[in-house]
Order: structure tokens, then sequence, then C-alpha cells
């Protein structure tokens, strides 16, 4: 259901997939940049709180994955404000669980098996029909 | 233990600590959005001609609380990726969704229909796909990187 000011369904769509886009790509950035750092509790053990935060801050890949959720964030002020939560919410969380599994199997090379697919896919259908 | 061989030998049980971790990402992100909805729904729509009416809509106090709470969830979503998978992480923090359809039902007193407990349903049973398995994996191995005993390269 889309709020009483008119937003068009292909204005709405196109929101909710460009927040959905920009949050895959940061998503699987960090998770990139994250995986190449390692536990970040053994990085604390050996380097201190202040270690680890220059580490993570160091990685090129994490501040490229950051700018991409920035970008996401304010991305998605726009979004909610035209379009309804119980749209933008689900439809952005659906797209986003399909979007980085196949993400996560293509660039960081995620075991993704068929208990991860089907996971993901009760996700996404889940998602949605907790909006109807 | 040191895990070699099978690529996919790469995983590691979770400590109550990383359970803690993931259970703040659902916490912090289910109610950081909510907060976001709120203030931007008091800010009013905006539309590419006034697009300055994001930068104001950080003087919203519900806003500004959502953003401290998402920058909650940032911290721990990140700690999270750096000791499993993001296709591990996704569904295991997917409960939020839950947890506000439950907030929602028992709290607001909103009525919940019978889709909406399917979905519930779905989302729950997704959590245990993943629940007791493997939180890291790879398909491939680099031999320079040495594994320690919680499955991470280091």
């Amino acid at each position: 259901m889309l709020p009483a000011h008119p937003t068009s369904p292909l204005v709405a769509w196109s929101a909710i997939a460009f927040v959905a886009a920009l949050a895959i790509a940061g998503e699987v950035l960090i998770a990139s940049a994250m995986r190449k750092i390692g536990d970040l509790d053994l990085v604390r053990a050996r380097h201190g709180l202040l270690g680890a935060t220059r580490t993570v801050l160091a990685s090129p890949t994490f501040l490229a994955g950051a700018l991409c959720m920035a970008l996401n964030f304010f991305a998605m002020l726009y979004t909610l404000s035209r379009v309804d939560l119980s749209l933008a919410a689900p439809g952005i969380a659906s797209f986003n669980y399909v979007g980085n599994a196949v993400a996560a199997r293509l660039f960081l090379r995620e075991d993704v098996d068929r208990r991860r697919w089907l996971a993901v896919l009760f996700v996404a259908v889940g998602v949605f029909l907790l909006a109807r | 233990m040191l895990h070699s061989g099978s690529p996919k030998a790469m995983t590691h049980k979770l400590t109550p600590k990383q359970y803690g971790t993931l259970l703040a990402v659902v916490f912090t992100a289910s109610f950081g959005d909510a907060l976001l909805s709120r203030g931007m729904a008091q800010v009013g729509p905006v539309d590419f001609h006034h697009l300055s009416l994001l930068l104001h809509a950080l003087l919203n106090l519900n806003v500004v609380c959502g953003i401290v709470l998402l920058i909650g969830f940032f911290a721990t979503y990140t700690a999270a990726l750096s000791w499993a998978d993001l296709t591990f992480v996704m569904p295991a923090t997917a409960f939020g969704n839950v947890l506000i359809a439950l907030i929602a039902r028992f709290w607001l007193h909103e009525p919940i229909s019978l889709s909406r407990w399917l979905g519930i349903l779905l989302i729950t049973s997704a959590v245990g796909f993943v629940a007791n398995r493997p939180a890291r994996t790879s398909l491939e191995i680099n031999p320079e990187l040495p594994i320690t005993e919680s499955g991470v390269a280091v």
C-alpha cells in the first residue's frame, strides 16, 4: 500500500531496487574485508580495541563498503519518505536476501549449500508474507 | 583443532558471546528501522527538488535515536561478518522481522493475519536451517593463510 501522497509504483519499486542494490554492494564489500581481516575478537585480543578499529578502517574494501552503506542510508530515508514502510521494508529485505546470497556465492566464494538457499528463500517469502 | 583437507571444512561452533552479537544485530536493526520510519513519517515526504530535507531529518529525535541504534547495528554486524559468512548472518538475524511482528501483536495489540503467521513460521524455519550449522565456509582456501582453531584465516 502506498502512502497518501502520490508515488507511482515505478518510482516506488525503482527506489526499493536502488536501496537494495546499494545494500548488497555494501554488505558484500564489508563481508569481503572482514573475511580478509579475520576474527575481530582475535585481532582485538592481539592489538587492543584501537588496533582492531585501525585495522578495519585501514581496509579500502571496508571503506568502499561503508560508503555504499552510507549512500544506502540516505537512499533509505528518501524511500521511506515516499513509500510506506510496510512495502519498502519487506521489498528491500526480500531483494536483499536473494541478491546477497547470489553475490556471496559469486564474489565471496561462500559455500551456499541447499540449506542456506532454502533459508534465504524462506526468509524472502516470509518477509513478504509479513507485509501483507 | 586445525581444519584442513576439504575446503568445506572451515567451520566453527559459536560461543555464547557470538550468539549475543547476533542477538544485538537483531535488536538494533529492528528498533533502529522502526525509529527511522517513525521519524521520517514526522518529517514528511522528500522529493528530488528538496533533498536538503534529508539533512533536516537529522534534527528529528526519532531519526537521531534510529541512527544511534543503526550505528550499533553496523558495529555488531561487522563483528559478526568477521567470523561468519554473509549467508549465515543474514538468515540468523532475520528473526528481527518476527520480533517486530510479535511486538505489534502483543504490545501494540495489532491483529496478525494468517499470512503473517505463515511468514513468521517461514522465517523461524529459515533460522532453524542455519542454526548449529557451519558459520564460516569457503569453496577455496588460500594456502598462504594460517587457519586458527576457530576456523578463521588470519
